[in-house]
């Protein structure tokens, strides 16, 4: 590995668009057909704004800016709690801005202090990354 | 309907095991834009999500009915292509909080050789319908 992280590097905050045809090719790749994230009714008729990106889609896009922001380091920890939805409008996309800081560095792991959102609210409940330093 | 109680502790295989091949990690990759060749690190997703389909079909839980509350993984090793891998979920937990069941499991994600390769933790929110 070649980058070198050192407690408290603010790391370059990524931003990435969700549209509904990420969540359609999303659901192919990981099996997951939840109709919440393809169809306004289903989504309504339970509750929800509208269709939302899977969790898990918001999720990958963290360990992307993680593998960008650390030359693809050994993700050792990766999680988050799915606090507030990312709701996908038919036309366009959503806007999810992940950033970041190194919190500590200790027995060669990094663990990354996590601020995900969009439309400048948090998505994300404490997001914690750790990787191999 | 809310979900039974007598579901804590009880374990749920996946029908199958997933071998991790090239195509599957390409596909999943470029779905989610990751960069390099590694296996992004949320794929094993891919193999706790059919545990966790076996759990709802066996207790009838419709899938649109359930929202991903919280998802977290650690992970003993990078995952690799050619594993071959296999997911049991345990219900770890059960509580309702107005009107919906909050589902603790545990997935545990294990290689052909029977060494756990990465634990899943989720919290999965049933909300039953009917009444709002």
């Amino acid at each position: 590995m070649t980058t070198t992280l050192r407690a408290g590097d603010v790391l370059d905050a990524r931003s990435f668009t969700v549209t509904r045809a990420d969540l359609v090719a999303y659901a192919h790749a990981s099996g997951d057909h939840n109709p919440i994230h393809q169809d306004e009714d289903v989504a309504r008729s339970v509750g929800l704004p509208g269709v939302i990106a899977h969790g898990m889609y918001t999720l990958a896009l963290v360990g992307r800016a993680v593998a960008e922001w650390t030359d693809g380091a050994e993700v050792v920890d990766l999680g988050a709690k799915f606090t507030s939805p990312v709701v996908v409008p038919a036309e366009g996309g959503a806007e999810v801005v992940v950033a970041g800081t190194v919190k500590s560095v200790a027995d060669g792991l990094a663990t990354l202090a996590l601020e995900v959102t969009c439309e400048g609210q948090k998505v994300l409940g404490m997001p914690r990354a750790v990787v191999r330093a | 309907m809310p979900v039974d109680p007598s579901l804590v502790g009880r374990e749920f295989p996946a029908p199958a095991p997933l071998t991790v091949t090239p195509d599957r990690v390409s596909a999943f990759a470029a779905a989610v834009g990751h960069p390099g060749d590694a296996v992004p690190p949320t794929f094993p997703i891919v193999l706790a999500f059919d545990a966790m389909q076996a759990f709802l079909d066996a207790e009838a839980i419709d899938l649109h009915r359930i929202v991903h509350g919280e998802q977290r993984f650690a992970y003993v090793r990078p995952l690799a292509v050619g594993d071959e891998l296999t997911a049991t979920l345990t219900v770890t937990g059960l509580r309702q909080i107005g009107g919906a069941d909050i589902i603790a499991t545990t997935s545990e994600i294990t290689d052909a050789d029977g060494a756990v390769v990465c634990t899943g933790k989720a919290t999965l929110v049933h909300s039953a319908g009917g009444a709002a």
